[in-house]
This record gives structure tokens, C-alpha cells and sequence, in this order.
């Protein structure tokens, strides 16, 4: 198999993020954006006039009306016009395609964000419609209820148990303590956990994700941008050198749910095994599905696992998996970690996952 | 009409399209008016339920309709103590991916058990189809799968 592809530096530049909350009835999407935007080009002193392409990740299906993103784009403001680009997927993606056009070299920065309002709509129901529409979606299986059938294969299979699942999510809460952005953040021991009622058998309450309205920012930059750029906050570049993105049938009965080929690959491909990795920021919405992405992308036990608290703590639909890239370059942009993976994911039980590998200078 | 009455008018939020679902999901939801359960041919020897026009891991052509089931092995499940209103059961239920026989993959429907205690991987179930007149060509023509043990179609 081909080894990690040779590519163009890119540097994660700025991260922000608004504090992810279960609902925020006061700021409409835009009204969200506008601070995050203002900090993401605070951070370094730049204006929308220093990048050259915008791209956002977000869902038409939670706001319930068509071609939402263009009105999000006041957030920014967009005039003279601007390049710019959508995804409809969280923002991780958005941020892969703005990578694969700074790849192409013709320009050297750009705004990437994400916005989701949970909490508008019923995520079992509008999550139901992302399935295959003739032998799914017509019977509205719900996330839940979707990750309970993996979950339960997982413990049938003997990869974990529900005490594992309680672990994970105990110290996903607990670690979320340290990071003022998370949503839900305490600390509760497994065996305390294992005392909640089931959602759905096998999985129980604890095991779940919050429900999250939230939104996130990151700036892409090359070349001597990225040096500048890095050096106006005394920090050293944080560099992308791997991403890749790999996608599993929509058929969920033809897929090994406790396995996660998708992310090998993506791993793989994005060159995960080069050097240990210090911190792994996860997008694995269920309690039971890090154990799966875990194993994909081969990590050890030296490996800190969402030191944010990951979306266990907060799961913004659409920027959880951005996030995931912010704080992971922010774990190494602090000192934190020297090496690092964050991975996102989208669709149903683990369907399809990107893996981005990030490194600071010694 | 008097003055205070208000006018009113329904309003009906739809999407006024009709797909064609083609000669394999097509042939699949048409034997399910007749009470049939079919799968296609795969590559390698595989009997895809349900059916797709391609392979789902080779992406090659599939073949040859062949009918599976009715009988078939919950390969994994999840039980449901409270039904949302629009699952297909308004009693407890379990979520399940069943391998009809005959069938290499798996299709997911729900089984009818009181409990989490009443179902387990392994489990032999089979299919209870919607009386003929109820049938309409779509997954809700099955109204769910039994236990084997107790599973007297209709």
C-alpha cells in the first residue's frame, strides 16, 4: 500500500470555538458566527481581506430551510464577492476541501467554519433521513438506536463491554472539566454510570451525547503565512501533514459494525503510524464507538484520548469533527502534545471518517 | 359567512416527485405485496438482502433475483423500551440485523419481544408480512419479525 502522499505544508493558523451549549434561543446562526469569526481572525491579527477562500460545513436539514449557508456567509461579510465554497457535512470536510485547494498552491490561507443548531429540530428524526431511502430511512431508526446495534455486535463480539463504555465516558466528562468550552463536564465514576437506565439496550444514558447547539472557526495557512501568522502570537507553526477522508457502503447490514475499515484507510493513507501519537481528538458521538475508532487508527496506550472531553462533552452537529481538528492543533500550538491525530465522522454507525495528522517544529 | 370566522386553509408540506426505484429495489418492494422476500446475487457467491443494483463491497454488477427467508438469524440487536412515534411498533420492540436464509448480508427491521431478556444474537426469527389488501410495496409491508418459536404468520 501506498505510503502517507507528498504534500504542501499546510498550517492549522487559528482555532475558535463558541461555548457549545444545549441551546441557544437568544442568536440565530449568524449571530453565532460573528463572534467566532472575529476571534478566529483576531487571534493573528488578520481580516477577511487575508484569505482567499472561504468554506463552511453545515446542514440545510436543521435550520429546515434551503441554501441556509449563503445567509450564514454575513457572518463574515462578503464583499467585494469572495470565493467560496460549502459542504453539506460538518465542517471537517469543509476544511479537507480548502486543504485540497491549498494543495493546488494558487492561494495560501483560508477561512474554514461550521454551524449547527441542534436544538431546533428532533436530530432522531431529521439523522433518520440520511439513510438509504427505500430499506432505512422508512422505518426512522433513530442514531441511537443505530449505535445500540453496534454496540451490542461490539459486546457480542467480546472488543468491550458496557463497563467500557461507562469508562470512556467518565473520563471523557471528566477531562471536559479543563476545557471552559464543553458542554457537559463533571465528574462521575463508571461504576456510579453503570447505575443509569438504558436508552436503548445495550447502550445507557451516560453513553450518549449531549445534544449541542454550536458553532467553530479554524484558519488554514501556507508558506510564509503560516510562519507570520504563528509567529504574531509567539507560537511556531502547527502543520497538517496527512488528511485523508474514506467512506463505508450506506448498506448497514453489509458492514462489520465493529470494525472500522474506513478509518484504517483514512489513517493509513494519512500517514498515522509515521510517530507516536501524543494526543488523539476523536469524533466518536457514542461512548461505544471510540473503542472502534481507537482500534482503527492503532493507537496505544501512550495516547492522551480527547483531553477536551470530545463529543461526549459536547457534539455540536456539524463542528464536532472540526473541533476535533482546533483542538488537536491547539494541544501541540501549547505545548501539549508534539504530535497529534484528530479524526471526524459522519453518517450512520461510523460510516464515514477523516483522519488529519498534525505536527509542530521541535 | 360571519365576520369573526377565520379563514383557514391546509396546507400539506410534501416533496411532489415520484423516483423510479429500478429494476432491483423495484423487484424487492414489489415482492413484498406478494409476500415475498428476495435478494440478488453478489459477487463471490453472495446473496445480497436487500438487494442492490450493485455490489456494496466490489461495486460490481449483481445478478439474478433469488428469493431468501422467511426464516432467518438476528445478527445483532437493540432493544427499545419506549417507541418514538414514528418507529414501526408502537409497543416495546428490538431493533435487529436480521440474515434472512439464504442471505450473505443482513437487513434491518424489528422484532417483536416485551423485553431485552426476550431477544439475544443468534436468535431465529421470521417475518410477519401486513395482511394483502394493507400491502403497499415498502418496508412498512413488513410488519415485523417474531420469534421463530412463536412465530405463526399471518
Amino acid at each position: 500500500m501506498s505510503p502517507a502522499r507528498t504534500i504542501r505544508p499546510v498550517s492549522v493558523a487559528s482555532f475558535a470555538q463558541a461555548r457549545n451549549v444545549r441551546r441557544d434561543d437568544e442568536h440565530n446562526e449568524v449571530e453565532m458566527l460573528m463572534p467566532v469569526v472575529a476571534e478566529v481572525f483576531g487571534n493573528i491579527s488578520i481580516t477577511k481581506d487575508d484569505v482567499d477562500f472561504i468554506c463552511s460545513g453545515s446542514t440545510d436539514y436543521l435550520i429546515g430551510g434551503p441554501f441556509s449557508f449563503v445567509m450564514a456567509l454575513d457572518a463574515v461579510g462578503v464583499w467585494p464577492p469572495r470565493s467560496e465554497s460549502h459542504v453539506e457535512m460538518d465542517g471537517a470536510w469543509a476544511l479537507y476541501e480548502a486543504w485540497t485547494l491549498l494543495q493546488e498552491g494558487e492561494i495560501d490561507a483560508a477561512l474554514v467554519y461550521a454551524f449547527g443548531r441542534s436544538s431546533l429540530g428532533d436530530l432522531n428524526e431529521i439523522l433518520a433521513l440520511q439513510l438509504d431511502p427505500y430499506y432505512e430511512a422508512p422505518l426512522w431508526p433513530d442514531p441511537t438506536s443505530l449505535a445500540a446495534l453496534q454496540a451490542q455486535a461490539l459486546i457480542d463480539a467480546g472488543k468491550a463491554t458496557e463497563a467500557d463504555f461507562a469508562a470512556i465516558a467518565s473520563r471523557s466528562r471528566k477531562s471536559a472539566l479543563e476545557n471552559p468550552n464543553a458542554q457537559v463536564a463533571i465528574d462521575i465514576a463508571p461504576e456510579v454510570l453503570l447505575e443509569d437506565p438504558y436508552v436503548v439496550t445495550p447502550l445507557r444514558r451516560h453513553a450518549l451525547p449531549p445534544i449541542t447547539d454550536a458553532v467553530a472557526a479554524v484558519v488554514l495557512a501556507a508558506g510564509d503565512k503560516a510562519i507570520e501568522w504563528a509567529g504574531r502570537r509567539g507560537r511556531k507553526p502547527v502543520w497538517i501533514t496527512g488528511m485523508d477522508h474514506r467512506m463505508e457502503t450506506h448498506s448497514l447490514g453489509a458492514r462489520d459494525l465493529t470494525v472500522s475499515p474506513s478509518t484504517a484507510k483514512a489513517a493509513e493513507m494519512a500517514g498515522v503510524g509515521g510517530g507516536p501519537v501524543d494526543v488523539a481528538e476523536i469524533h466518536a458521538p457514542f461512548a461505544s464507538q471510540e473503542v472502534i475508532v481507537a482500534e482503527a487508527l492503532g493507537l496505544g496506550g501512550d495516547t492522551t484520548i480527547n483531553p477536551s472531553g470530545g463529543p461526549l462533552a459536547a457534539n455540536g452537529v456539524m463542528s464536532a469533527g472540526l473541533i476535533r481538528i482546533g483542538e488537536a492543533a491547539e494541544a501541540i500550538a501549547t505545548g501539549r502534545a508534539r504530535r497529534a491525530v484528530a479524526h471526524a465522522t459522519s453518517g450512520p454507525c461510523l460510516q464515514q471518517n477523516l483522519v488529519c495528522v498534525l505536527e509542530g517544529e521541535a | 359567512m360571519a365576520d369573526n370566522e377565520v379563514l383557514h386553509a391546509d396546507h400539506r408540506l410534501e416533496y411532489p416527485y415520484s423516483r423510479s426505484t429500478g429494476p432491483v429495489i423495484g423487484a424487492f418492494l414489489t415482492g413484498l405485496l406478494d409476500g415475498r422476500l428476495l435478494g440478488v446475487e453478489g459477487s463471490n457467491g453472495s446473496v445480497i438482502v436487500p438487494p442492490t443494483e450493485y455490489d456494496p463491497i466490489t461495486s460490481e454488477d449483481t445478478g439474478e433475483m433469488v428469493e431468501v427467508g422467511p426464516g432467518g438469524v438476528v445478527e445483532t440487536w437493540a432493544f427499545v423500551a419506549h417507541p418514538r412515534p414514528k418507529h414501526p411498533l408502537d409497543r416495546p420492540f428490538a431493533w435487529a440485523l436480521i440474515k434472512l436464509d439464504g442471505a450473505t448480508t443482513s437487513l434491518l427491521h424489528v422484532v417483536e419481544v416485551d423485553s431485552a431478556d426476550g431477544i439475544t444474537t443468534g436468535d431465529r426469527v421470521t417475518v410477519r408480512f401486513r395482511l394483502p389488501g394493507e400491502r403497499i410495496g415498502a418496508m412498512s409491508d413488513i410488519e415485523c419479525f417474531v420469534p421463530e418459536s412463536g412465530g405463526e404468520g399471518r
